[in-house]
């Protein structure tokens, strides 16, 4: 039998590292990757401050960083975790290599969604006399609003499953409860309750999420 | 930015096009726009603007015709900037543009409205947030945006729609949405680029109108680009026939649908006035009017009364076959093919009496010369075909 009275609370500090693991993540990575998508964007060929240069340098940086497996990610830039946050274990380790991968993955995903908007709108923009960077802020940006919030709330989720995988390797959270009291202790469920809590996670997240770019797409 | 003024403030008068007949408010000398090859391995350098040099009346209404890829969307772009120029000098209000920065030419694209084929129209706000953006972007004050934006959406016809978002609203609506927004800042300039090419026909002529409005109340020159003659013909008083990047033919609207001598253009023309038979519809024509078979060029020269009175005067029984008279600018113009049946020396003294007045084209018949004694029942269909 599980003894649930003892695991109970530390599923509860395990599930509050997960939200907090995760909030920060995406607080920092999602600012992050907004800016990197919109520089991307921005300065490809064409656009409105189109530089070869700085597009194929940040485009380079997302692209040798981006394939590699998370869980080597998190070892291989553990030197530097190390000398910024003067740890590499812990709920704290946990959140560099978490926010600069996430921070890298977002700013594909943001990029992807302002390269597909209309550029006839941004013409428009720029014909009323506008400031190219004002119009990335309010014309191309809240243009590609409701693609923007489906592609943040499937990065809230892949963020989800980082915090999970960071918790192997000593991040805490609900990913290192279901290895410690789950899988090594032979006790499938525990497993399955934080699965199912994490499942739940998720799909309120992308209910959350789809509600509210149908909100913006209806208009 | 107290008082609000609906049309151009500059100077303090609106100019009308006989007062600035001799002021050109945009003019391009020798003006190119080349761009270059994209990459090592891309598509090759493309001249889409090749020494063009052109002046625009202000107050005018000048329309720019070509086929797509002639370069016309390109040669708009570079009187407000979207596109810089490699060669030439553009000047607009007498300042060229050819060299500004991109700080000074935010100043010269506030003055000059534009409007587009997909209108462009911002999704994510309503109405009213799109005809009151590029006032924001101008530094309106908050309580004088809202009273403007409501004159400009009441001027276009929509006064109603101002809490709708684009998507809700149809083709034409979003159009006069994208003019109401390109008229904002009281430009003098209104750029129209394919304005009217994605609008059914009925919608079209609307925009059309209410263009033309633009024009006469508020003194704005308008330059539009445009594949349809049928824009021409209705609201612009000159025409700049583009082709390959070049001007091929240039003039006074009714001049160029009178005597077209570009081929581009005379093709272009005929879109709009289908008036001339075509080579199957004149063996048709011969085939069941024995009569001789006659072109005429109806123009001010040659107004179909004084047509028909030649032929009476000579007792000749005329009959319409064939072609359309419309009016270009007010202006009678079109072509009118007779079946013309009476004495052959009157019939031909008719024609040399026509020929003084007007271009004139006798086809050829299928049976033979018909005599003045032959009683033929005349095809008097009257109207345009």
């Amino acid at each position: 039998m599980t003894d649930w009275e003892t695991l109970l609370p530390v599923l509860g500090e395990s599930f509050q590292q997960t939200v907090f693991m995760v909030s920060v993540t995406v607080l920092v990575s999602g600012l992050a990757g907004l800016i990197l998508g919109v520089t991307l964007y921005a300065t490809r060929p064409g656009n409105l401050f189109a530089n070869q240069t700085l597009f194929v340098v940040f485009n380079f940086i997302v692209n040798i960083i981006r394939p590699i497996p998370f869980i080597i990610f998190i070892t291989a830039i553990a030197p530097l975790t190390l000398i910024l946050m003067g740890t590499t274990i812990g709920t704290t380790a946990a959140i560099l290599p978490m926010a600069l991968m996430a921070g890298v993955v977002i700013g594909r995903v943001v990029e992807q969604n302002l390269v597909a908007s209309d550029p006839g709108v941004v013409e428009a923009a720029r014909a009323v006399g506008d400031s190219r960077l004002h119009i990335l802020a309010a014309v191309v940006v809240p243009e590609a609003l409701a693609p923007l919030i489906l592609g943040y709330t499937f990065m809230l989720i892949a963020i989800v499953d980082m915090s999970a995988m960071a918790g192997y390797i000593g991040g805490g959270g609900l990913g290192n409860f279901a290895i410690m009291y789950g899988y090594q202790q032979f006790n499938w469920e525990v497993t399955l309750v934080t699965v199912v809590i994490i499942i739940v996670m998720v799909q309120a997240l992308q209910l959350a999420g789809n509600a509210l770019a149908q909100r913006i797409l209806r208009r | 930015m107290a008082e609000i003024v609906l049309g151009p403030v500059a100077g303090g008068e609106v100019i009308t096009s006989q007062e600035g007949a001799m002021s050109a408010i945009v003019s391009l000398h020798h003006v190119s726009k080349e761009f270059p090859r994209q990459g090592r391995s891309g598509p090759a350098a493309v001249l889409a603007v090749d020494d063009v040099s052109l002046e625009v009346e202000r107050g005018s209404v000048l329309g720019i015709v070509g086929y797509s890829g002639a370069g016309k969307s390109t040669l708009v772009r570079l009187i407000n900037g979207l596109e810089r120029s490699t060669g030439g000098s553009i000047l607009v209000k007498g300042q060229d543009v050819t060299h500004l920065s991109e700080r000074e030419l935010r100043k010269v694209r506030a003055g000059i409205g534009m409007i587009f084929q997909q209108f462009n129209l911002l999704k994510s706000r309503t109405v009213y947030g799109n005809v009151a953006y590029p006032l924001k972007v101008a530094g309106w004050k908050k309580e004088d945006i809202k009273p403007r934006v409501a004159q400009l959406l009441d001027f276009v016809g929509i006064a109603d729609k101002g809490d709708r978002y684009p998507r809700r609203l149809s083709g034409g609506q979003q159009q006069r949405v994208g003019i109401a927004r390109a008229l904002a800042n009281n430009p003098d300039i209104l750029l129209a680029d394919e304005a009217t090419s994605a609008l059914d026909p009925e919608t079209t002529n609307e925009v059309l109108k209410l263009l033309r409005r633009v024009n006469q109340e508020f003194g704005t020159t308008i330059i539009v680009i445009t594949h349809e003659m049928h824009v021409v013909r209705e609201i612009c008083d000159a025409v700049v026939m583009m082709d390959k990047g070049r001007v091929v033919e240039s003039g006074e609207t009714y001049s160029v649908f009178k005597q077209p001598r570009a081929e581009s253009t005379r093709r272009f023309v005929a879109t709009a006035v289908h008036s001339r038979p075509s080579r199957e519809t004149l063996d048709r024509l011969a085939t069941a009017h024995p009569g001789r078979l006659v072109t005429v060029a109806i123009s001010e020269t040659a107004p179909t009364p004084v047509v028909a009175e030649i032929f009476a005067r000579l007792g000749i029984h005329s009959g319409v076959v064939f072609g359309g008279v419309t009016e270009i600018q007010h202006r009678i113009l079109g072509s009118l093919t007779y079946e013309l049946n009476g004495d052959a020396g009157a019939v031909d003294a008719a024609l040399a009496q026509l020929a003084l007045l007007t271009a004139i084209e006798e086809h050829a018949t299928s049976s033979p010369p018909v005599h003045s004694a032959t009683e033929s029942v005349l095809a008097s269909s009257g109207g345009a075909s």
